[in-house]
């Protein structure tokens, strides 16, 4: 069970793959669905994980983008990602991280501040997006995202590379910490 | 039939929603078939109402067949009170499996100088030949430790003690007491769900999704199936832990590490199904699995009220 590398494979022809890193099976499952329907021309794979590190496979493909997802109303889910980062090779936070926090729609139920992550995402270099997974519009709008994300990630997009990427995201959304 | 036997008759009937009045009338067999014939159900409630009271006149009937009357709507719709369990014991304890041996007993209280409220009956569900009743809460408290020797003596048993268990489905409890929910009941949804994984996801999963902790899913699968079983759980709201114990810290000092006096705090879990809710978190993510000892012992104690204190 050795860290996570991001080009320690070859990759395979016009795919990308994506894992999703949380503790709740559904709304990981919701979104990799989503994430399968929207429209793409490159061939997409989805790995799902509670958390890191991954049990030993040889025949796992060259994972391209990882996105942490945290639920704001449960505390476990934020313990969980943090103790998965730890295994992580630095090389993936050069774009091929993203964390996302759902449940901030429903503020009553958070038992995390939304600035704790904002400044998960801010340590850890890696943008930050926001979205209530349980809705099914937000969730197909966010799975687009994402799928045009990972086809930056795994080198598809001619002219934008992951560390482009990088950059491009850190304008208006991340707040700057200043004001937190 | 005298004013406020005929008011209360209304309001029983009126409480009956209409799609029910037929099989809860015919249960009653108070009025026969010939007059119920003679009632036309097409028109308004108020009027089919009017029209039974008279009938009910015409019959001459008592406060008794009023009783009997609100007894079956309360069969009907046991779910609208709370029960509680009550257990009685003599020596030597003897206990047979339960059949449906069921008397309901409606009690409307008086006191010397009242009349006997009929519009807040208490209700007892006794099951011969065992030693528990079920009860409706009753606003008037003072009248338990009555109805609790009544019982007693009525049963022929000694002592009667209120169990740490309370909840809106009566069947529910009864599951419970008689150890009778361990049994795979009707075949609907019990068998596929787990199977299925959690929350009834589309068992046809794309095989471009694949899942790295499958070995750790079917971990928790297991381990839930073996705390909880295959079969559907009986249905309680809530369950209620009273905490008093010290305060206990590893770190050295703090303000409360000295407190002699036990902290007292009160958890509360309440849910639509509760025990579904608790054998659905691991599989969520939610918890980890095994769940504590403390929430999934609570139909094998047959409890849902806890007192924790310090040994």
């Amino acid at each position: 069970m050795s860290a996570l590398r991001p080009l320690d494979k070859l990759p395979g022809l016009n795919t990308a793959t994506i894992l999703l890193v949380g503790t709740e099976d559904a709304l990981l499952q919701q979104l990799a669905d989503s994430m399968l329907k929207a429209d793409c021309t490159s061939e997409l794979k989805v790995h799902l994980a509670r958390s890191l590190p991954l049990p030993c496979s040889v025949n796992r493909p060259r994972i391209d983008l990882i996105v942490f997802v945290v639920n704001l109303h449960s505390k476990l889910s934020l313990q969980s990602v943090e103790e998965s980062l730890c295994h992580l090779d630095a090389a993936f936070f050069l774009g091929k991280v993203a964390f996302l926090a759902t449940g901030a729609g429903r503020d009553s139920h958070c038992s995390i501040h939304r600035n704790t992550v904002v400044k998960l995402a801010h340590t850890y270099r890696s943008p930050l997006l926001f979205c209530d997974l349980e809705i099914e519009d937000f969730r197909a709008a966010m799975a687009q995202r994402l799928v045009r994300l990972l086809q930056i990630c795994a080198g598809h997009v001619p002219g934008v590379s992951a560390l482009n990427l990088l950059s491009l995201m850190r304008g208006s959304e991340n707040p700057s910490l200043e004001d937190l | 039939m005298d004013e406020t036997l005929a008011e209360f008759f209304r309001r029983t009937i009126l409480k009956i929603p209409m799609t029910e009045m037929m099989t809860i009338l015919k249960t009653w067999n108070f009025l026969s078939e010939n007059q119920l014939q003679t009632v036309n159900f097409r028109q308004r409630k108020e009027s089919i109402v009017q029209d039974l009271v008279l009938l009910c006149e015409e019959n001459h009937a008592s406060l008794n067949d009023a009783a009997h009357l609100d007894i079956i709507y309360t069969q009907f719709h046991r779910h609208q009170k709370i029960w509680d369990v009550f257990q009685m014991s003599k020596a030597p304890v003897s206990f047979r499996d339960a059949e449906e041996n069921s008397v309901w007993i409606r009690i409307a209280w008086g006191t010397q100088y009242k009349k006997p409220n009929q519009y807040k009956p208490a209700y007892v569900v006794y099951y011969s030949q065992t030693p528990y009743a079920f009860t409706s809460s009753s606003r008037l408290k003072s009248n338990l430790p009555l109805l609790g020797q009544a019982l007693t003596v009525a049963s022929k048993h000694h002592q009667i003690v209120k169990m740490d268990l309370r909840s809106r489905y009566l069947d529910s409890l009864k599951a419970i007491v008689f150890k009778q929910y361990n049994q795979s009941f009707e075949t609907h949804n019990c068998t596929t769900s787990l199977q299925e994984g959690s929350l009834g996801l589309d068992i046809n999963m794309d095989s471009r999704i694949i899942h790295e902790n499958k070995v750790e899913k079917e971990r928790v699968q297991r381990v839930t199936q073996e705390i909880f079983g295959d079969y559907p759980q009986p249905r309680l709201e809530f369950a209620q832990y009273k905490l008093e114990t010290k305060f206990k810290s590893d770190l050295n000092g703090g303000i409360l590490a000295e407190r002699e006096e036990p902290l007292r705090c009160l958890v509360k879990f309440s849910s639509p199904h509760l025990l579904e809710a608790l054998k659905s978190l691991a599989p969520a993510g939610i918890a980890d699995a095994p769940l504590s000892p403390l929430l999934t012992c609570i139909p094998n104690k047959g409890k849902n009220y806890f007192k924790i204190r310090d040994k």
